[in-house]
């Protein structure tokens, strides 16, 4: 089963770098994120034996994403608003 | 609610107490245990469960710290994507996916090694695995030190010495000051890995770790896929901007 | 004969420095974060006496600057910081939880030595000359500009935030892990709660600034241009980056006080804490929400109107959880039988001016006044409310509160009286007027200010004259009582929990016999009261 898993990454790992070579304008980068997302959800679920671990564990691993997710919100936040209101830089 | 007797209502509390008999009212001391348990936890599961989530915590601190740098690239990335895109087509792709490969077979051997003790292998065969997952990580770090001499050579290195031959010098700059932070940053953690791992094998040589006892060979397999996990995100966030501008 | 307990069980330096009881860490902590309070005020001061005259005659600007600057970085990092979570969490979370010790005693006596080992580069960087770019590091002036000992600073602080991801770590995994049987989570003490509130804030905040203050040092010996500009770099990426972990740091500061003020409220109200869960959920809520407010540090920084707007909503809803553990103290004092000893006097302290404070935080949280206020004396009279009359006061009552556990011995009561009394009064004299100061226009940072500012100034340095005996008190009257102080029963205070059904100082293992709990450990309702084995 960490064969399949292993065969699973490498696949991703192929398919992202073809999927760089192709045009598909913004969509690049949700492909190539989506790819990354799933092989470390593969390696944390399988290879790092979260599918069998508590759900404690699970809540831990999500939370450190999560907080992640909330640097890069509201950071960018502030970055992708420049300029929006009239009149201003900011 | 103030009952006042032990026994009258169910035990309610913490679910890894898994045992059915009152726990209260011995003396530590009293118990045959396993010599590799600390006097402070109860049993071995205990101890086991506290050492994974542990790890699992610490590895939510190397997100976090990994993680800043993710917001510096995002930020840099937003306001200068086609430098970004210009600088990241000087990387070797082939380079990058064979590393991206490299850690991925090592991460498997990490695994199939963390089952082998779980499993009760002989300690050659934990040492094996050990070694195999090693001599991977030492490739990875081989090729990273490939690209960073070819950097060095083409003076794209950060700093005064930074001659940019294209379009957008200043956001490439910007671009391979990460690259170099990122990624050096990563490849630390990778040296460290190659330390934990070298005194797992030699721990494991000794035939320390069994079904009964493998934690730190799971704890140590925690880290290592952890930092795979790190370049599997750095791989096309640096490598692969817009290839698609070029001819493969 | 002394019976065996924690501090006689082994004798010699060795037994100190190697030890794995998390008593003996809690006071190998006490004994240098108290040093690095010393060293703090001693910059304070400096800061005060310069500031008795307009004109900057005491020492030059430069000097002036690595003084606030070295006091910022020594109160924030090495003192308030580690302060209650290092000393009274780690004493006292085994206990409360009915525990033989934290989950990883040695990574416990490691996070001291880490602690040890930033301070000594700290302390390095501050006897080489110093720092003067304000314990913020602003860019680019800390990366490009500042002629002065940034990187040893920032690695400084650098290494002393693995010892909080250590302790934070500890904390969480022992809470988790190690609880007694029948120790359920809603039994558990509400300074249990708040300190596993602030260990989710040292996990998911710290790494942060250990990173910021890397590309710091990165920036300044390679020359990357990550917050440069004349380099290319954006110096607001590392006001979000810097705040991102020096927000919710504030609240890893006044946390485990409100978790302490919590414990005092309940000993000596002889009641239970009203609303026992809204106080549990709101540290948590605390430490959540506080995530999500760092960009009010810049509001005149650059930020986007949107985000400014974003980030003052969301500093105003963060001070809702913390009005409900003010208004459950409140409920819980109410008709309680109150007794005033010296931590009770220490809780009443905190309320009130942790009340002034927070409500001056929403003064800077509203954007247009901010910009009215922003690096002026007005946001550091707030902060300093909320730190000094907040934190460090909880951290004083809770001293208060668990010196006869922790060292055995009574102190004086009388002299404990004095000292939070001058201590209270020394505070409000040398902060309110800062206030004042701040709202009529004095900027922060400048040795010089204009004249008519001279009364409030000298009314200012007055009073911290008077907190600096005060705070000089305890220092005596507790090392008096070590030696010669009334030896302490088990509950001096008639108090409940864990914590005081054991000997006073309590033996190694905390516990001879696991404890069963079966209500929680507070019971404070007059009837029944067994149960605690």
């Amino acid at each position: 089963m960490y064969c399949m898993v292993f065969l699973a990454l490498l696949l991703g790992t192929g398919l992202t770098v073809a999927a760089a070579f192709v045009d598909m304008g913004p969509m690049n980068n949700v492909v190539m994120l989506t790819i990354a997302g799933v092989k470390a959800s593969l390696v944390v679920l399988f290879f790092m034996h979260v599918r069998w671990s508590t759900r404690l564990t699970w809540v831990v691993a999500m939370a450190g994403f999560f907080w992640l997710l909330i640097l890069f919100g509201l950071g960018m936040a502030d970055y992708m608003t420049r300029g929006w209101v009239a009149g201003t830089l900011r | 609610m103030s009952d006042g007797h032990a026994h009258a209502e169910p035990l309610r509390g913490p679910s890894y107490r898994t045992t059915g008999h009152v726990e209260g009212g011995h003396l530590a001391s009293e118990h045959a245990h396993h010599p590799m348990l600390q006097h402070h936890f109860d049993d071995m599961g205990q101890q086991a469960e506290a050492s994974t989530l542990g790890m699992w915590v610490f590895l939510v601190t190397e997100i976090m710290f990994f993680g800043g740098l993710f917001m510096a690239y995002l930020v840099y990335r937003h306001a200068a994507p086609s430098a970004f895109q210009e600088a990241s087509h000087h990387l070797n792709v082939f380079y990058g996916t064979l590393n991206t490969a490299i850690l991925i077979v090592s991460s498997l051997t990490m695994a199939l090694g963390v089952r082998s003790a779980q499993t009760s292998a002989p300690p050659k065969t934990q040492v094996m695995w050990i070694v195999i997952t090693m001599m991977f990580g030492a490739a990875f770090l081989g090729i990273k030190a490939i690209e960073y001499t070819e950097k060095f050579r083409d003076h794209i290195v950060p700093g005064p010495g930074f001659r940019w031959e294209g379009l957008y010098p200043r956001g490439a700059e910007q671009f391979y000051s990460l690259y170099f932070c990122m990624t050096g940053l990563h490849a630390i953690h990778m040296v460290i890995g190659l330390g934990i791992m070298t005194w797992l094998a030699l721990t494991a040589l000794k035939g320390r770790y069994n079904a009964a006892y493998y934690t730190p060979v799971e704890v140590a397999g925690l880290y290592w896929h952890f930092v795979d996990i790190v370049w599997i995100f750095l791989f096309p966030l640096l490598y692969l901007i817009g290839r698609h501008y070029h001819a493969a | 004969m002394e019976t065996l307990n924690y501090l006689n069980n082994g004798h010699g330096l060795a037994s100190w420095l190697l030890t794995k009881d998390h008593k003996r860490i809690a006071l190998l902590y006490l004994v240098s974060i108290t040093a690095f309070f010393f060293l703090g005020g001693m910059f304070a001061f400096m800061i005060r006496l310069e500031l008795l005259t307009p004109a900057g005659d005491l020492m030059a600007s430069d000097t002036y600057n690595k003084m606030f600057t070295m006091h910022g970085v020594v109160m924030v990092f090495f003192f308030l910081i580690p302060s209650i979570p290092a000393v009274l969490g780690n004493f006292l979370i085994p206990i409360m939880i009915g525990a033989k010790d934290l989950a990883f005693p040695r990574i416990n006596l490691l996070s001291w030595y880490i602690y040890v080992l930033g301070g000594l580069f700290t302390l390095v960087a501050a006897l080489s000359g110093g720092v003067d770019t304000g314990w913020t590091f602003y860019t680019p002036y800390s990366t490009a500009a500042a002629n002065s000992h940034v990187i040893t600073a920032a690695l400084g602080i650098f290494i002393t935030g693995f010892s909080s991801i250590l302790t934070g770590l500890n904390f969480i995994v022992s809470v988790h892990r190690m609880r007694a049987p029948g120790l359920t989570w809603f039994r558990l003490p509400l300074f249990v709660w708040s300190m596993y509130a602030t260990s989710l804030i040292f996990i998911l905040g710290t790494p942060v600034i250990a990173i910021t203050v890397l590309l710091v040092a990165a920036e300044r010996t390679l020359h990357m241009g990550i917050f440069d500009p004349a380099l290319g770099g954006d110096p607001v990426l590392f006001q979000h980056l810097f705040w991102f972990y020096s927000h919710p740091a504030v609240y890893i500061m006044i946390l485990p006080a409100m978790g302490v003020i919590s414990e005092i409220v309940q000993a000596f109200s002889r009641k239970n804490i009203f609303g026992y869960s809204f106080v549990a959920f709101s540290s948590l809520a605390i430490a959540i929400i506080g995530f999500l407010v760092w960009g009010h540090h810049l509001f005149v920084s650059g930020q986007s109107v949107y985000a400014g707007l974003m980030f003052s909503i969301l500093s105003f809803l963060v001070a809702i959880p913390s009005a409900v553990k003010v208004f459950n103290w409140t409920a819980t004092i109410y008709k309680g039988s109150v007794l005033l000893d010296s931590a009770m006097l220490y809780a009443f302290g905190f309320i009130g001016l942790f009340t002034i404070g927070g409500l001056t935080g929403l003064f800077l949280a509203a954007v247009g006044l901010d910009v009215h206020v922003h690096d002026t004396y007005f946001v550091i009279a707030h902060f300093h409310y909320i730190m000094v009359g907040g934190a460090i006061m909880g951290y004083m009552g809770g001293l208060h509160y668990w010196w006869p556990k922790i060292s055995g011995r009574m102190y004086s009561e009388g002299w404990a009286k004095l000292a939070a009394g001058l201590i209270f009064i020394g505070f409000n004299l040398t902060f309110f007027p800062q206030f004042i100061l701040g709202y009529l226009g004095m900027p922060r940072r400048y040795h010089v200010y204009p004249p008519e500012f001279q009364v409030l100034n000298i009314a200012s340095t007055l009073g911290a004259t008077v907190l600096a005996v005060g705070y000089l008190l305890p220092m005596v009257y507790f090392t008096y009582s070590m030696f010669y102080g009334e030896k302490a029963s088990a509950n001096p205070w008639g108090a409940r929990g864990l914590e005081w059904e054991i000997p006073s100082p309590p033996p190694t293992e905390n516990f001879l016999v696991t404890p069963i709990v079966t209500h929680g450990t507070h019971q404070y309702a007059p009837s029944r009261e067994v149960g605690i084995v």
